[in-house]
């Protein structure tokens, strides 16, 4: 494969303190070289990145791929080019499959799934449980050995407190983070939305902050215990950042991640019935909305993840109470992680790349994240200043719910790169997003 | 558009305005009138066809939408749906769009979930009237209401209403907030906190934690049903420490500084959330409202079908 040389770019990569417009040059899937002078070595191919980002490649620790079982709203091959068309090179599927993965064989397939799609890499995660049940832990060491990089039981909480003790305790043979959605089920039962307000005025049965909240101070009390990483999925309250801050000002092993939805929206998005701003956790109060970017901003939250939430368009075109939760998430996460976080001001540029890359291969242990010389080549390109109206229609994912249809944001992504492979290019593929001025 | 014009579907209170409601109580006026007549029956929606969709078992308001129906001359037809569009194997939607390839002018729909009646009209042309969605609004049982008191008292505006029981699951109590804020009166609460929204004092309404603090209050109570599935589901203990802590009962009400008027939307638990001598007593508008609830049923078709406030007045005998 021929050189390529990704000439006069932006090049920011927080992993070692890098923010300048220089050029990278990528050999044999590898970062080979950051500099000014990289000349043209062996007749690289050049890619002109003026005015342009380049950044290593978005990494998401939590999406829905929806592949076995459900494939008329994803599978892992478009849920890896939805993935590439956000930026992102990595991410880690969710074993609530149907089956769900909950053994080597299943880890293999997905595994296996991902790398013949060879877009986006696509890393699994197992089944702390046999079955998704909440009773019998399913087999980490093989499933680790399988390819996966983590263990959850996501979509349901890990109610016993015993079989997140003990998976906690196991997963660290393998060094394998426990990544908990948190919601105490018996307090959140039947619930449609947030708590509060608006649920009031729907009419609407509430989930209470509170719900969350016990479930997460229960989880860092079994990671003080034990010494196991817990990942907290999906954070979504003030109340949950409030205990994710003191664990860490103890040292506990506990990381935390964020979604794109809730550090954007509230319940009142709730409004009209809209299912589109349907999810578990649900949209909550401006208060917590502001508390989750605080907390993306000071550390507190690790990471920025989709939670991807493909679902067939008949499927949210119904009531409320019976549509599904969620939303796609890929394709517009780092317009939205731009334009609430770092056009807002919260955050620089460099620590957005942080929260989407760096911090989730570092914490998670996945290739990438840097662009140091000899790590994989995993990049994108964007053009922060650019922007774009999200058609559904558009989208690479199979599936259209989002809440931000017709929407303009900023952020345009040129190009994504996995191992030296041009993976997404928005040239190549027609113009899925239209650029609506600079 | 005249503020009085409803638009197109009924499917609460909390958008309408003060105008609104009123056009509606106003319009209502004459066609109680109609079901006093020997001939019960008005031309005004002649060749019009309503479909009363029920996803819910309903007795008291399927009757009471059929009978304004017939008695303003629409061709009507019932649909008893079993059970949730979800379990009958067909969406809403679907159900929506086959109801408008037959051309039908109107829908009156009640439906378990919360948002159904909106669901169902921002998805067809023909007017869509909530008879009840989840826990979301019952607006034609808050006109009614607010008819009743207007009879009673000759005014909406500053009353003093308390809404008794499990708000917390009643499309009845939002609605009448609603209708009463928006009309001047004052609205107030009172039950077991479990059985009360989260956020009710939100809504611009006083929160009762005592029956004995809500009858030093009120001008009159409105009664809400207690399901008995409250009990098993935890809510309560228990039917009879309901009734021992917040029943409405003769002997609690002859505290009262002046005679509560009281409704109930029905169907009535005699003995839990309220006693048969208060139901049955002399300041009971109970029977009242279902009669009204026809009058305001009327006026609601009638003027989704564009019908013109005044033209009500004259059009008893068009």
């Amino acid at each position: 494969m021929k050189p390529l040389l990704f000439a006069n770019g932006r090049v920011v990569d927080p992993s070692q303190q890098l923010d300048e417009v220089t050029s990278v040059l990528v050999q044999d899937g590898r970062i080979a070289g950051i500099g000014r002078d990289l000349g043209n070595p062996d007749g690289a191919d050049v890619i002109d990145a003026t005015g342009w980002v380049i950044a290593p490649g978005l990494i998401d620790v939590h999406v829905h791929l929806r592949e076995p079982g459900q494939e008329d709203r994803e599978t892992i091959a478009t849920g890896a080019m939805s993935a590439a068309a956000g930026g992102f090179t990595g991410i880690c599927a969710m074993p609530n499959t149907d089956p769900v993965i909950d053994n080597q064989g299943a880890v293999g397939f997905v595994k296996a799934k991902g790398e013949a799609a060879r877009l986006a890499r696509v890393y699994p995660i197992g089944c702390v449980s046999v079955g998704q049940r909440g009773e019998q832990l399913a087999e980490f060491g093989e499933m680790a050995a399988a390819g996966a990089v983590a263990v959850s039981d996501d979509g349901q909480p890990i109610m016993s407190s015993h079989l997140m003790r003990t998976a906690l305790e196991y997963a660290r043979t393998f060094g394998i983070p426990v990544a908990d959605h948190c919601e105490d089920m018996p307090l959140a039962a039947g619930g449609a939305m947030h708590e509060g307000i608006v649920s009031t005025r729907l009419g609407l049965k509430g989930i209470p902050a509170a719900a969350e909240e016990i479930h997460v101070a229960r989880d860092i009390i079994l990671a003080e215990l034990t010494g196991g990483h817990v990942h907290l999925c999906h954070m979504s309250t003030r109340g949950s950042v409030e205990l994710i801050r003191r664990a860490k000002e103890k040292g506990l092993n506990v990381t935390a991640e964020a979604a794109p939805h809730h550090f954007s929206l509230t319940h009142e998005r709730c409004d009209g019935y809209d299912t589109n701003a349907k999810m578990n956790p649900p949209l909550r109060e401006a208060e917590d909305r502001d508390a989750i970017r605080m907390a993306l901003a000071d550390g507190t939250l690790d990471c920025v993840a989709t939670d991807h939430a493909p679902h067939h368009y008949d499927a949210k075109e119904r009531e409320f109470d019976d549509a599904p939760n969620g939303i796609v998430g890929l394709e517009t996460a780092l317009s939205l992680a731009l334009r609430e976080l770092v056009l807002s001001g919260l955050m620089t540029l460099p620590k957005l790349i942080e929260r989407m890359s760096c911090a989730p291969a570092r914490l998670w242990h996945l290739p990438g994240g840097t662009l140091r010389p000899g790590s994989v080549a995993d990049l994108a390109l964007f053009d922060p200043a650019a922007s774009w109206t999200v058609d559904p229609a558009r989208f690479r994912s199979k599936s259209r719910n989002t809440p931000w249809a017709g929407e303009t944001l900023p952020g345009v992504v040129h190009a994504t790169f996995v191992a030296g492979r041009r993976v997404f290019s928005a040239a190549d593929l027609g113009p899925r997003r239209h650029p609506t001025g600079a | 558009m005249s503020p009085a014009t409803l638009g197109k579907d009924l499917v609460g209170l909390e958008h309408m305005s003060a105008e609104q409601i009123t056009a509606i109580l106003d319009t209502a006026e004459p066609f109680k009138e109609v079901s006093e007549r020997p001939i019960k029956k008005v031309p005004a929606l002649r060749g019009k066809t309503i479909v009363n969709l029920f996803f819910e078992a309903s007795t008291r308001t399927r009757i009471s939408f059929e009978f304004a129906e017939k008695r303003l001359s629409a061709d009507t037809v019932n649909v008893q749906a079993a059970g949730s569009s979800v379990s009958k194997g067909e969406t809403l939607v679907d159900t929506a769009r086959n109801l408008e390839a037959m051309r039908i002018d109107m829908v009156v729909i009640r439906h378990g979930s919360s948002g159904a009646a909106q669901f169902l009209g921002q998805r067809i042309r023909s007017n869509v009237i909530n008879a009840g969605d989840g826990k979301h609004e019952h607006p034609t049982q808050a006109l009614l209401d607010l008819l009743t008191l207007r009879d009673r008292f000759g005014r909406i505006a500053g009353l003093k209403v308390c809404i008794m029981g499990d708000v917390l699951h009643s499309r009845v109590a939002r609605s009448n907030i609603w209708g009463l804020t928006k009309l001047g009166a004052q609205v107030a609460v009172c039950g077991p906190p479990t059985l009360l929204p989260s956020h009710v004092a939100d809504l611009g309404v006083t929160v009762f934690r005592r029956i004995e603090d809500a009858i030093q209050w009120a001008d009159a109570f409105n009664v809400l049903r207690l399901q008995l599935e409250r009990m098993t589901a935890g809510f309560i203990p228990s039917l009879r420490e309901y009734n021992r802590v917040f029943g409405v009962t003769n002997e609690r009400l002859s505290k009262a500084p002046k005679d509560i008027v009281i409704l109930h939307p029905g169907p009535m638990n005699r003995g839990v959330e309220i006693d048969s001598d208060v139901a049955d007593g002399p300041h009971s508008v109970i029977l009242p409202q279902v009669t009204n609830g026809v009058a305001v049923r009327m006026a609601v078709l009638y003027l989704l079908a564009g019908g013109a406030p005044d033209w009500a007045t004259a059009g008893g005998d068009a």
